[in-house]
Parts: C-alpha cells; structure tokens; sequence
C-alpha cells in the first residue's frame, strides 16, 4: 500500500499555516501572512510547503481546512473548526495532554483535550487585543524594543508589580507612565507579561485546568509569556517544536484519517 | 435605580444590572460568590441614601467576563447574550439565586 | 463673558462670575470642585444657582489641584473660603480635595449637574471623556435612575479618537470636521476594538482610502458604539452630550441619525456638570445638617 500524503490548511485571521503529511510524517511546513486576499497568502503557504516537502501539489492525495478562513480553500475535501483541529493535533503531539491553551495574534483560546483527543470544552476570546498576542506586540512598541529582546527582558526581573489596565490602549499609556517612573523594562515586561497571562488563565479556567497542559500559537514563542503562565498555573507547560502549526498539523491528520 | 455595573469591550458585554430599589442590604450575595464580586457600600448614585446596597467592587469591574468564567460554563455551548436559553442559565448563577428580592441579573 | 488664561492642548483654562448675584445676599452658599484626570472645575453656587466658577488643568496631586482652581474661582468675589458654608468632592480624585466636607461619585453628580444645565426634561446623558463612557438617566429632578459607565475598554472614549488623530496626523480638534467632508458615507469600521481598528485602517490608508473618509468611517464606527451603550440604559428624550467629544461633530451629528434625536445645547461650558453636581448636593446637605 502507498503511503497517502496529505495536507492540512490553517487560515487564520493575520497567518496562513499548511502542514503536509505523510502517513504519520511531517514532510512539510508553510506559513504566510494573510493579505487582502486571503486566496493568495493560502497558496503562497501551501507553495512553501510543497516546497519544503520536495513534492508537487498533485501529489496530495486530500486537504482538510481550519481556521476563520477554512471555505476560501476550495480544494479541500473537508473542514474543521479551529478547536477540533487543536486538539486533534495537540493529542498527536503529546496523548498526555487535556488542556490547550492557544494563543495568536488576535485571538486566545482553552481547549479541554480528552484522551482520544477530541475538544470536549472551550472557551475563547477574540476581538479585544487586551487577550491575545496584539497585547505584548503594543507593549513592545511602547518600550521600543523588538518583541523577542522584551519578552527576555521578565526572565530578568526581580519584582513583580501589579497593573491596573485591562485594555491593550490603557495598558499603554500605563507601561509608559511606568517608563517615566523609572521602572526598571525588567519589572514592566514582567508586569505585562503576568497582567495577559492572568486573563489567559481565567479565562482558561472555565473549561477547568487539568495536566498536560500545552501551549500552542505564535505566543508560544514569548519566553516571557511561558514563564508568567508557568508561574501563574504553577506547573511546567509543555511547548511543542512549532507550536503555530498545532492546528494545521491536527487537519492534515483528519484529511489522513479520512 | 439600575446600576450596571462592568463594560462592553470588543469581546461583548458583561455587566452585572442591580436594582438598589430592590436592595435590602442584606450581603447574602456577598457571600454566595465565590470571587468576591460583590460588596456592600454607600449608593453611589444616591448621595442621600442612608442604607448601604450592594456593588460590584472596584477590584472586579474591569474583569467580571474573567471572574465570572467558571460560573459561566454555558458559555461554551450558548452564544451568550439575552437568548431564552442564556436566561435561563443566568437564572441558575450562585449570585442571583441568593438575592431573594431579585435585585441582581446578568447581561450575558 | 469668562475671561481666558493659558491655551492648553485641548481647552483653555477660564474662569467666571456672575455679574447678577450678590452672594452677600446669599442665604446658602455652597461649593463644588471636580478633580478629573485632565481638568479640575470649582464651582461656587449662591441659593443654587451658579455664582462662580474656575476651570484648569490638574496637577501633578489632587488636593494642590482642588486648591488652586478653588481659590481662583474665589478671586475677585471678596469671598473667603469660610464664607463657603459646605464643599463637595467629585471626580478620580474626590477623596483628595481638601475643603470638601463629603465625597460624592462622578455619576450622582454628572446627573445632578446635567439637570441643571439643561433643565428638568432631560432624561438621558450621555458622557464621553478622555478615558471613560456613561450612560445616565435621570428623572425630572436629576436623581439617577439607571446609569453604565464603561471605563475598562478605550473604544467608545477621547482615548480611542486620539489614537487615530495620532495615527492620521490630524489634529484631535479638526477629525469631527474632517469626517463630515465625504460625499458617500462609508461603511463604519468593523473591528471595535482600538487595536485592531488601527490595524484595519492603516490597512484602508494602503488600499488608497483618503483620511477623511478612514475618518468618517471611525466616528461612525465608535457613534454606533456609544448608541450600543446607551441602549443598554434605555434612550428616552431629552437628550444632552457632556464631555469632550461632545465637541467633535463627526461622531455627534452620526450619533443623532441613529437615535433620531438632536442633542440638547446646554447653558454652561459642559465640563462644569460634574462640579455644579457637586454644589447642589453640597446646598442639600447642608439644609440637612441645619434641619438636625
Ligand atoms: S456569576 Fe455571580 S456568583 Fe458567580 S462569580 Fe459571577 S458574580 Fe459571583
Ligand atoms: S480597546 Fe482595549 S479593551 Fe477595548 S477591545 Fe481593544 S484591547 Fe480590548
């Protein structure tokens, strides 16, 4: 029997994610941004994959589509919501995990994981930037530091200090009165780092947390994201290789199992 | 008088409405809640009242979508809003189940 | 007429007395001072009606701002302090104004004061600050009979409107002219949140959008919100704008379409409701302390 090779679309809000399988295998990975046309980033993602992959797109036996933007990718034979896809994918990554928590750009999501991974449970905030990653991108702009030198910066700090903002505009005019204070950027981006780790977590709280926990979505990458959550949940969470590309990966394995 | 306490931010709505006329001041919300939501103190809105009511505490209102999460698990499978499942969800809420005069609802 | 001192950002510091009383005359005298995050108002109210008033920027610390615009609204008057039988605090920094026997929250006071200067037919206000949003209605006597105030979020509020003034380059004072300089309305910006509406109009700004129509479409977006609010209080007539952007035409005039109700003109620079609140509750206690 050949192995069938199948690939999964992720089309996001701000990113367009594409994880090509074969049988069990990651072969290939692709990300783009998303423009005005959302058609277009889907196949310069895609493109990328296949190249990476080594293979041609006729080669692909079947495509499963997830994300805000799943009905623009015609080719797909089927779709799946966003939370399906995360914990099918979080499941194949770590059987371990129950929870997931999935933080992008502009959205942030909890998944309650079972163990045949299946989402049993969810809760998700979108359309305010105060609980997504848009949060500590602005933080950075306020304190003129590149997003990955800030986020380093809370590993450093000593003290942690509370902040009043529960709104990404207010909580700017607050790092920068905190600036003017002379607040060490230690404390500031440890300060903005537990201020959206403490919405992610109540808001993660409603499905109920329950170990593995992982962490999926560009947010991943946020050391100082992981620590404040670490801290916050009082455990280790678990960090996957390309955590962006957990929803992605969870499509490609229902088009595998189709 | 309707105090609506809590915001509407790019999310949604979440304010918890209480009815100071219907208040009695009798803290049994207070102790129903297991995020220490409410609080009781002076009638903002009515200098002149005499008898404390009850309110949302300064510490929650910008957060009440947050505190009010694992009350709210309905959220999950209900859109939120003032659809007549959603009310009927709202209805079961430790808070609002406590206050016998009726006093406190949920906008979503 | 008020006389004008130093030009701020936004507004000019003033103040005012009133050429027809003579508070020496004045049965009760009572005072009123707002500490807002920008400005601070005092307002002195012989029998209940307005006397004086101050208006200035707020310091640094609170009880220095309370003073300050209190003692100018005294200059001139041969008024002391001690002739000011009662004081009143409103505002972010009531509880550190000085000479105010009492502190009293912003929305009781809003309500009190807006009755006041509008008169006892209007019922519902909307007030639009810097950082904040409220819906209030009244009853005939100013007493507050549901209120919302939405501090949490920046869309909705003078925050939100500076952040695309800074983002389009237009002065904050010109964006509600410039918004009405369209010939087609556009459709309102869909995301409400400030964030991501900046992203989505910097996205318009690239498509070839002219400013005043990224513009027109924001006012529009954020009139439709406040309406959203202050629907939740119910809109019953009349209706008054306080604040500051009850100044911006481009979300007022948007806000009146979709309430089908023009806004009422107040008698007083609207800043002063919060404080002239103030002093009228000031006058009621004070009748309450004498009756005891
Ligand atoms: S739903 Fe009621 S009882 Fe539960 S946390 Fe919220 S306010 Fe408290
Ligand atoms: S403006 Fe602030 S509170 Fe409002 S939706 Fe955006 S981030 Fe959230």
């Amino acid at each position: 029997m050949i192995t069938a090779i199948t690939a999964g679309i992720d089309i996001g809000a701000k990113t367009v994610k594409v994880v090509i399988l074969k049988g069990k295998d990651v072969i290939g990975r692709g990300m783009a941004t998303t423009g005005l046309d959302q058609k277009e980033s889907a196949e310069k993602a895609f493109k990328a994959a296949l190249k990476e992959a080594k293979i041609d797109q006729k080669d692909i036996d079947r495509v499963t589509a997830t994300g805000v933007g799943r009905m623009e990718a015609p080719y797909a034979s089927s779709q799946i919501t966003e939370v399906g896809a995360d914990a099918r994918g979080a499941n194949f990554l770590n059987p371990a995990v129950r929870t997931l928590i999935d933080i992008g750009g502009e959205e942030g999501r909890g998944i309650k994981v079972s163990p045949q991974g299946k989402a049993v449970d969810f809760a998700i905030n979108e359309k305010c930037a105060a609980g997504a990653g848009a949060f500590t991108e602005a933080m950075a702009r306020a304190l003129e530091r590149p997003l990955k030198e800030f986020a380093e910066l809370a590993l450093k700090s000593t003290k942690s200090i509370p902040m009043n903002a529960q709104c990404a505009v207010f909580a700017e005019s607050e790092v920068v009165s905190l600036i003017h204070a002379k607040t060490p950027h230690e404390d500031i981006s440890r300060a903005v780092h537990d201020s959206i780790a403490d919405r992610i977590i109540s808001m993660v709280r409603r499905v109920g947390i329950e170990k593995e926990v992982m962490l999926a979505g560009g947010v991943a990458y946020n050391v100082g994201f992981v620590n404040s959550i670490n801290i916050g949940l009082k455990l280790e969470v678990i960090v996957p290789e390309y955590p962006e590309y957990v929803g992605a990966l969870g499509a490609a394995l229902v088009a595998a199992e189709k | 008088m309707l105090a609506n306490y809590g915001y509407k931010d790019g999310s949604g709505d979440y304010f918890i409405a209480i009815d100071t006329d219907k208040c009695n001041g009798c803290a049994k919300c207070v102790d129903a809640c297991p995020q220490s939501v409410f609080e009781m103190g002076d009638d903002d809105s009515d200098p002149l009242r005499e008898e404390p009511v009850a309110r949302v505490s300064g510490e929650q209102r910008k957060k009440l979508k947050y505190a009010c999460a694992p009350c709210k698990r309905y959220l999950t499978t209900l859109s939120g809003g003032k659809t007549e499942e959603t009310m009927k969800e709202i209805e079961k809420l430790p808070c609002v189940v406590s206050c016998e005069l009726r006093a406190i609802n949920h906008s979503w | 007429m008020a006389e004008e001192k130093k030009e701020y950002w936004r507004w000019l510091e003033s103040r005012w007395t009133n050429p027809n009383i003579n508070w020496r005359q004045a049965k009760i005298i009572t005072g009123g001072v707002d500490v807002g995050s920008v400005s601070t108002q005092a307002v002195i109210m012989a029998d209940g009606d307005l006397y004086a008033f101050a208006n200035m920027r707020t310091g640094s610390d609170s009880p220095n701002s309370a003073r300050n615009a209190f003692n100018w609204a005294l200059e001139g008057t041969g008024m002391a302090e001690t002739d000011v039988k009662y004081t009143v605090g409103t505002g972010y920094g009531r509880v550190n104004v000085p000479m105010a026997k009492k502190a009293i929250t912003e929305i009781a006071c809003h309500a009190r004061g807006a009755n006041f200067m509008y008169g006892p037919t209007v019922r519902t206000v909307l007030d639009m600050g810097g950082q904040d949003c409220k819906a209030i209605r009244i009853d005939d006597k100013g007493k507050v009979e549901s209120f919302l105030m939405n501090d949490k979020c920046a869309a909705g509020t003078g925050r939100g409107m500076e952040v695309f003034s800074d983002l389009l380059t237009i002065s904050i004072n010109d964006v509600g002219k410039m918004s009405m300089e369209v010939d087609v309305e556009p459709e309102p910006v869909s995301s409400t949140c400030v964030i991501f509406a900046k992203t989505e109009a910097t996205g318009l700004l690239r498509q070839g959008w002219a400013k005043n129509k990224v513009l027109a479409a924001y006012c529009r977006a954020m009139a439709g919100r406040v309406n959203e609010l202050l629907q939740r209080v119910g809109v019953v007539k009349d209706f008054a704008i306080t604040g500051g952007i009850a100044k911006n035409i481009g979300v007022v005039s948007r806000l009146e379409n979709l309430l089908g109700l023009k806004a009422l003109t107040p008698r007083h620079d609207t800043q002063l409701a919060g404080a002239i609140g103030a002093a009228l509750f000031a006058k009621g206690l004070l009748e309450k302390d004498l009756k005891k």
